[in-house]
């Protein structure tokens, strides 16, 4: 059972007070967009094993959502941030950087 | 024979006589018993039949490891199949019986299946039973499920309750040994939480069976001194009879508290207490479980671990027999020798695979006259439902007789094996020590937590230290770095103990060295699942080479103990036949739970009325009182129909219908969704949400919406309303307002985040009571407070105010096409609310009408239904309603995903009427409509289905509703409806609204 | 190939069963195939399998990570059954379903299929309409199946209880000849068969990269070196991103974790499958004795293979209430399977931008089941280069055009 820290309240959450929402910082494609772009949007998903950026919500908590970084092999928890940025904060990214040497970094 | 000592015991209370039975016999122990060593002492060994030859078997150890001595205990709703008898504690009134034979324990029918092994070697079953090919289905399976299994299938409900329990401490300590004492002395003195449990009833482990000394006086000493300091700290639980039964990630952990299975049935309170635990750190004590030895009739009733037979002496004055051999490769071994003697008891031999016998305890052995025979093994034991003799041979050999022992036990330890479960649940890996041949956890690979840093801490014999010196040591050291890494500082002094000088175990995996084939058929490895030295050995001829491959194909450690006793013996077989070394072949892998946990407990009281609370309208209990047929819908119960006196279901339905139509009907519709939009870019928001223009909707009107997923297909509908400039009340349907609400907080919260909007789910707030039917307006007028007429109030428009002085909000919208109010009301005045309207209504004919009776009006109309008309794959243009879809909107979730080409494919089955030609010819739920061909494949083609179908009492006609190939363009046209029974109905496409298409019933 | 039977069996007896053969060869790596499948689960082993036994193709090499059926085919809760909704669904699931009739007797290895009958409880007013639907569907499908009676349902499994009381059965999908198999028994009877015709099958090998020359695939990199090939096949569940990304194309699948347990065993007391859609459960009784209890999955990204507690607590809770006994049982043994999901939860088995290069992932909880099916439908994409009936609907193509095969819509999820 994960152990999230929620960065809003603060609370250092059970899994079964959170939900989950998949990858994060994935790009909305709407009205107009071409069929990769908008087939990219819905399914394609990188699913690593290793570090992935992901989305929880706090859903019987505060209610927000935040996003994670959690390693898929391990489930180690490199930390939580603000659910409302386009990428990771560069701190955190140094940081997972340091752990895993091999890590291809953060791509968009 | 087994029997109780004279003296000895240190469990027992020889002043309480319990009684208990089994099998039907009327037998006493003591109080401190268990099951296993009061049918000891009973002079009972054979215990029970093994799974696929239904050979005699014999309590084997004295803790939660045995495979052999599993009972049902208790009758009727306390009926459990499969209790270890070591592990059950004797009470006043214990009803046992032994399993899986027929007709008796003495004499079992099935165990004609041992008379013929050869036949049944390993992976047999795959290799045979197949022909003729109906034979496996009726003749063998029957034939082999029903000789396995072990206890019987309970048939009682469950009369015991059982409870959660959640603790948060910084330190949980698994084991009561010395070890785990230590360490929780030390973790306790740093100031940390700590929970410290304890699967049996004593605490100091073997330490006091085997006499250790500690500060220079006996263990139990210290025992005594430290657990009274323990006790004495605030921070520190102690908890006995509880397992630690699972680690899993990020510190979590499950103990298993076994509250009053020691004291029988009927008790007050729950029988066990599941704990779900967060730590910080765990600290394994576990200990270490010993190992069998393979030698052939290993299995004979009256073989038992060396440490489980001094167990039984030590802590209940029980010996196994009068006379037992002794066979170890390790000097742990002598203890039980030397225990045996020390109890009067007769040791014919000692056998010792090794050659030199320097360590302490052997010449103690030696001096003590026992005789002792080094490079020996034993032969192979004979007997049959108990141990007569056995032949000693040279372990160099082939087994060849040099003598024949009689004795009716035999004690054999091959080494200790730590108890790494816990350890590995969570991914801790292990190495193999060659020296003491055994696997033990690497603390470079531990289990990680959250942050990356290991949580688990093994620690004492349970990380591999077997004698107690080093066992403090460890164990001290463990405490401190758990506390350490839990934030605290810990300091601790190691207290002195000694141990014998010890000579190094010797590896022996098969007794003799050159066992024949006829000895290694007889030799076990897995005493419940009948796995043989054999079975291991042919796994590997046939290729099955890796370690889940020969579990798998030989059942090996797959019984109820899951290989404690037989996988490492198992391992190493595999590996001597692969010639190969034992950590290149591995270990399969540890799964919770350590050791079998109820089912009960995993429940608690989560059953019953608390299984899933039901989620209540304000109008419940009235609905409840006055004949609502419930029907669960999402977390709710509405009423199907109100049964009055005498009715069946489709009576009472057909009179809700023709009442609401024909005078006034009255529908707690409370369970619909209502959620808040509100801020000043609520507006665009509510434009992205709806596929309709929202943002132009008129404050103090209404409008009917759709919701779709960005993949384009219809997921919600409902009545939108403008409560202001910058405020929606957005309908929901009943089991969708946590969902869209959520969904709305996703894209506010993720996508839009800078949109200045926020959203309320108000869904319990409000009592929404609908008045239905052509006298619904009298019903409000008589009511009074606000002025409901047409005028005032037309259609699609709500009001604020005060009907009959309850503050309530009427809404003019219509799911039934008749004259209709849905009016919300504060949750709190629901029931006042609706009692006014039933008793003002009483003149009007009212009456309250159920769910069924509001589909089938919605139906007549040709209004869709979530969840009927829609499935997850309709999108909102098949069921013909385009014009709920805003040309004008750049964007709407969905928009994208409907342009696609399967979207826009002319071919989608879309939205019609089916009215059948046969008038009472109801089309069944969810059949297909055929156009008489049939595919390549031999499918009938499909070209369309029903969604909606019903007997409409208004139209005394059958009427549906359905999704049907270019349908819009075929009105008119008849087509087939095959059923399951093989008629066919035929229907006719048409126009989905059967009734009052002008909509002049409900625009008055 | 020495048959197994019987008498194999007796003539073996008496002496020691020393003339047994290995299951399969363990050869090393040639310099090419005509085929290299990479995954030697039920999938890819059955793949290679009706290559052999349907095309006459054998010059095939099955690679394998670690050992052969160590995947979800050994870590399943062996429920087969074929009464899908949608066409393509029932298609190949009904397939797979008739091929385990006969397949003990195709393989010569006794994989225990036992059609003991699959029921999927109805417990509400929606799951009845869905399941009536269903049946609707199959009937014209030349699936059999019927919607029962609460009745019925209690004479078929006595130890249930019809009554509720949060959620009473109100009648159930019945597939007769649904019901279980020896799941070891289907990836090792598989391997013997391919074995036999000359194929390959490397264990312990593990493809580190794909060759391609213009736009085509010309090999595998391997730990055992490169092997050259005409034709790859990836079919490895899981790690079918890792290999996508070789082949240098992506894929709609995600992987999370699915909840499995088994209780300790006990006499016969249930012949019967039962799937509870409502409240995520299904349970059926081994012919070893346990109860094997499926539930629900984690929701996000993992590859651990652990078990979740929390999960299975909801199913046996909701199991309980179904199935009072099972209160007083206990649980030996849990564990999680790692899935790999579609965007529309169905499979895919298709080509891929990469010439040559076929794929088949994308079971999510419905593998096992499927295995002979999956097997047949890629042995005739990849003899015959497209696809045929069987897996037309299952392309890559159609997350772009929309057209899904959702099968979500009869039963909330479907295992």
């Amino acid at each position: 059972m994960l152990l999230l820290t929620c960065p809003y309240c603060g609370v250092e959450a059970d899994e079964t007070e959170l939900t989950p929402g998949g990858e994060a910082h994935i790009t909305r494609h709407g009205a107009g967009a071409n069929d990769d772009d908008f087939e990219t949007y819905l399914f394609m998903r990188k699913n690593p094993k290793g570090v992935h950026f992901e989305r929880w919500r706090h859903a019987f908590g505060c209610g927000k959502w935040f996003h994670a970084a959690r390693c898929t092999m391990t489930l180690e928890v490199f930390g939580t941030y603000s659910g409302q940025t386009f990428e990771p904060p560069k701190t955190l990214i140094n940081k997972i950087k340091k752990k895993r040497p091999d890590w291809e970094g953060f791509v968009k | 024979m087994s029997t109780r000592l004279q003296n000895g015991g240190r469990l027992i209370d020889r002043t309480k006589q319990i009684e208990f039975t089994w099998n039907g016999k009327r037998l006493q122990g003591f109080q401190g018993d268990t099951l296993a060593s009061a049918l000891l002492a009973n002079n009972q060994m054979l215990v029970g039949r093994s799974f696929k030859y239904h050979r005699p078997r014999g309590i084997v150890a004295a803790g939660p490891e045995e495979p052999n001595a599993l009972m049902g205990t208790g009758v009727d709703g306390h009926f459990e199949p499969n209790q270890r008898a070591t592990t059950t504690e004797l009470y006043q009134g214990l009803t046992s019986h032994s399993q899986n034979h027929w007709p008796s324990l003495e004499i079992d029918i099935g165990a004609l299946n041992s008379k013929l092994p050869r036949f049944f070697p390993a992976g047999f079953y795959y290799k045979t039973f197949m022909y003729p090919r109906a034979a496996w289905k009726h003749v063998f399976e029957p034939i082999i499920r029903k000789s396995a299994g072990l206890g019987k299938a309970p048939t009682h409900k469950d009369e015991d309750t059982y409870e959660y329990f959640y603790a948060h401490v910084d330190i949980m300590i698994v084991g009561g040994g010395i070890a785990g004492l230590a360490a929780a002395l030390t973790a306790g003195k740093s100031g940390a939480s700590v929970l410290l449990m304890e699967q049996g009833v004593s605490f100091g482990g073997r330490a006091i069976t085997d006499g250790v000394e500690i500060d220079g006086k006996p263990a139990a000493t210290w025992v005594k001194a430290t657990l009274a300091a323990l006790k004495k700290m605030p921070n520190v639980q102690i908890r006995t009879r509880m397992m630690g039964a699972g680690v899993y990630d990020h510190g979590y952990a499950l103990g298993y508290e076994r509250l009053t299975d020691h004291l029988g049935p009927n008790q007050n309170g729950p029988r066990h207490r599941l704990w779900r635990i967060r730590t910080k750190r765990i600290v394994t004590a576990t200990g270490a479980i010993e190992r069998p030895l393979s030698f052939a009739g290993n299995d004979i009733p009256g073989v038992m671990l060396a440490g489980s037979l001094r167990d039984y002496i030590a802590d209940y004055g029980v010996s196994a027999g009068d006379r037992t051999v002794v066979v170890t490769n390790n000097d742990d071994g002598y203890r039980t020798a030397i225990a045996l003697h020390e109890a009067g008891l007769n040791v014919p031999c000692i056998i010792d695979p090794r050659g030199d016998l320097d360590g302490e305890l052997p010449q103690k052995a030696i001096a003590l006259g026992i005789r002792v025979e080094n490079k020996s093994a034993i032969g192979k034991v004979k007997g049959g439902k108990r141990v007569e003799s056995v032949t000693l041979c040279a372990q160099a050999g082939e087994g060849g007789t040099l003598e024949e022992i009689k004795c009716d036990a035999v004690a054999m330890s091959g080494g200790w094996s730590p108890v790494v479960h816990l350890w590995s649940h969570c991914g801790g890996k292990l190495n193999w020590d060659t020296d003491l041949a055994m696997f033990r956890p690497d603390p470079s690979r531990p289990p990680l937590g959250a942050d990356g840093t290991g949580f688990v801490i093994a620690t004492g014999t349970a990380n591999g230290h077997l004698y107690s010196a080093s066992v403090l040591k460890d164990a001290i050291a463990a405490g401190k770095q758990a506390a350490k890494d839990a934030g605290f500082k810990a300091t601790g002094t190691v207290p002195k103990a000694s141990d014998e000088k010890a000579a190094p175990i010797a590896a022996v995996w098969s007794m003799p060295q050159g066992a024949t084939y006829d000895l290694k058929s007889k030799t076990f490895l897995d005493y419940q699942n009948d796995v043989k030295v054999s079975d291991v050995r042919l796994a590997a001829q046939e290729g099955f080479t890796s370690v889940e491959h020969a579990k798998r194909y030989t059942t090996l450690g797959m019984a109820t103990d899951q290989g404690k006793l037989s996988n490492i013996n198992g391992l190493a077989v595999l590996a001597d036949s692969l010639n190969k070394e034992i950590p290149q072949v591995g270990t399969t892998t540890f799964r919770p739970p350590y050791h079998p946990i109820s089912f009960g407990a995993i429940v608690g009281d989560a059953r019953g009325e608390l299984f899933k609370p039901i989620r209540k309208s304000p109008i419940h209990q009235w609905i409840d009182d006055n004949g609502g047929d419930w029907e669960p819908v999402a977390d709710w119960r509405r009423p199907y129909c109100y049964k009055q006196q005498g009715e069946t279901v489709e009576q009472a339905v057909t009179r809700e219908i023709l009442n609401t139509r024909e005078n006034c009907g009255l529908l707690d519709a409370s369970t619909l969704g209502k959620i808040i939009v509100k801020g000043p870019d609520a507006g665009k928001f509510m434009d992205m949400m709806y596929t309709n223009m929202m943002s132009t909707l008129k404050v103090g009107f209404c409008r009917y919406g759709l919701m779709c997923t960005e993949n384009g297909f219809l997921s919600d509908d409902g009545v939108v309303a403008r409560l202001s400039e910058n405020t929606y009340l957005c309908h929901t349907t009943s089991g969708g307002s946590d969902r869209i609400h959520a969904w709305m907080e996703e894209w506010l919260q993720t996508e839009w985040w800078d949109w200045k909007v926020y959203t309320a789910n108000v869904t319990e707030q409000y009592a929404q009571i609908a008045i239905v039917g052509p006298n619904a307006r009298k019903v409000l007028e008589k009511l009074g407070g606000m002025d409901v007429s047409p005028e005032a109030l037309p259609f699609m428009q709500f009001r604020d105010g005060k009907i009959g002085g309850i503050q309530a909000r009427p809404f003019r919208i219509s799911f039934s096409g008749e004259l209709s109010y849905e009016i919300a009301v504060p949750a709190s005045q629901g029931q006042a609310f609706w009692d006014m309207c039933m008793e003002a209504g009483a003149e009007f004919g009212m009456q309250p009408y159920g769910t069924e009776c509001l589909h089938v009006m919605r139906a007549e109309k040709g209004f869709i239904m979530i969840g009927d008309e829609t499935d997850g794959t309709v999108i909102p243009q098949d069921l013909g309603l385009n014009w709920a879809i805003s040309k004008k909107k750049e964007d709407f979730l969905g928009k994208r995903a409907q342009q696609r080409s399967h979207m826009t494919d002319s071919k989608r089955w879309k939205l019609v009427g089916l009215k059948p030609v046969d008038p009472q010819a109801v089309i069944p739920d969810g059949a297909y409509a055929t156009d008489g061909t049939t595919r390549p494949n031999g499918v009938k083609n499909m070209i369309g289905r029903v969604t909606s179908t019903y007997f409409s009492p208004t139209l005394n006609h059958a009427i549906a509703m359905g999704l049907v190939e270019h349908g819009p363009d075929r009105m008119g046209e008849v087509i087939d409806f095959p059923t399951i029974g093989g008629d066919i109905i035929k229907a006719e496409i048409c126009d989905p609204v059967f009734l009052d298409k002008e909509g002049a019933r409900q625009n008055v | 190939m020495k048959r197994y039977s019987a008498f194999a069996i007796a003539r073996e007896a008496f002496r020691h069963h020393a003339g047994w053969e290995r299951a399969w060869r363990s050869p090393e790596p040639k310099s090419e195939y005509d085929v290299i499948i990479v995954g030697a689960g039920g999938h890819g082993l059955a793949t290679a399998y009706y290559l052999g036994k349907n095309f006459g193709i054998t010059n095939v090499a099955v690679i394998e990570k670690g050992w052969l059926g160590g995947g979800n085919t050994g870590r399943n809760t062996t429920i087969i059954r074929s009464n899908y909704l949608q066409d393509p669904s029932a298609a190949i699931y009904e397939k797979a379903r008739s091929l385990y009739e006969t397949m003990s007797q195709d393989l010569n290895y006794n994989v225990m299929f036992s059609p003991r009958g699959v029921m999927m409880l109805a417990q509400t007013q929606a799951e009845i309409r869905g399941y009536q639907r269903t049946a609707h569907a199959n009937n014209l499908q030349g699936v059999t199946t019927e919607f029962i009676t609460p009745e019925r349902v209690k004479e078929l499994c006595p130890i249930i209880e019809l009554g509720g009381p949060r959620y009473p059965v109100l009648g159930a999908l019945w597939q007769p000849r649904g019901g279980t198999a020896r799941h070891d028994a289907v990836a090792w009877g598989y391997a013997r068969a391919c074995s036999d015709m000359g194929m390959d099958i490397i264990q312990q090998c593990e493809v580190t990269g794909i060759d391609q020359s213009r736009g085509k695939v010309t090999g595998v990199q391997t730990t055992k070196g490169a092997i050259k090939t005409k034709k790859l096949a990836i079919i490895v569940a899981g790690n079918s991103g890792d290999l996508a990304k070789m082949g240098g194309f992506r894929l709609p699948v995600e992987s999370i974790s699915l909840q499995a347990l088994v209780s300790e065993p006990i006499k016969p007391c249930m012949d019967v499958v039962i799937m509870a859609n409502t409240v995520h459960g299904y349970m059926s009784q081994s012919d070893k004795g346990e109860m094997v209890i499926g539930g629900g999955t984690d929701g996000y990204n993992n590859f651990t293979q652990r078990g979740s507690y929390h999960h299975l607590e909801e199913t046996v809770r909701a199991l309980i209430e179904t199935f009072p006994m099972v209160s007083r049982l206990k649980m030996l043994r849990h564990w999680g399977g790692i899935i790999d999901i579609t965007g529309d939860r169905s499979p895919i088995i298709s080509k891929t931008p990469l010439g040559n290069c076929f794929i088949n992932c994308g079971w999510g909880t419905g593998g096992f089941k499927a295995i002979p099916g999956s097997g047949w439908a890629m042995a005739e994409l990849v003899a015959g280069g497209e696809p045929r009936e069987l897996a037309s609907a299952f392309g890559l193509e159609r997350y772009q055009e929309g057209r899904f095969i959702d099968e979500s819509v009869a039963a909330g999820v479907a295992h």
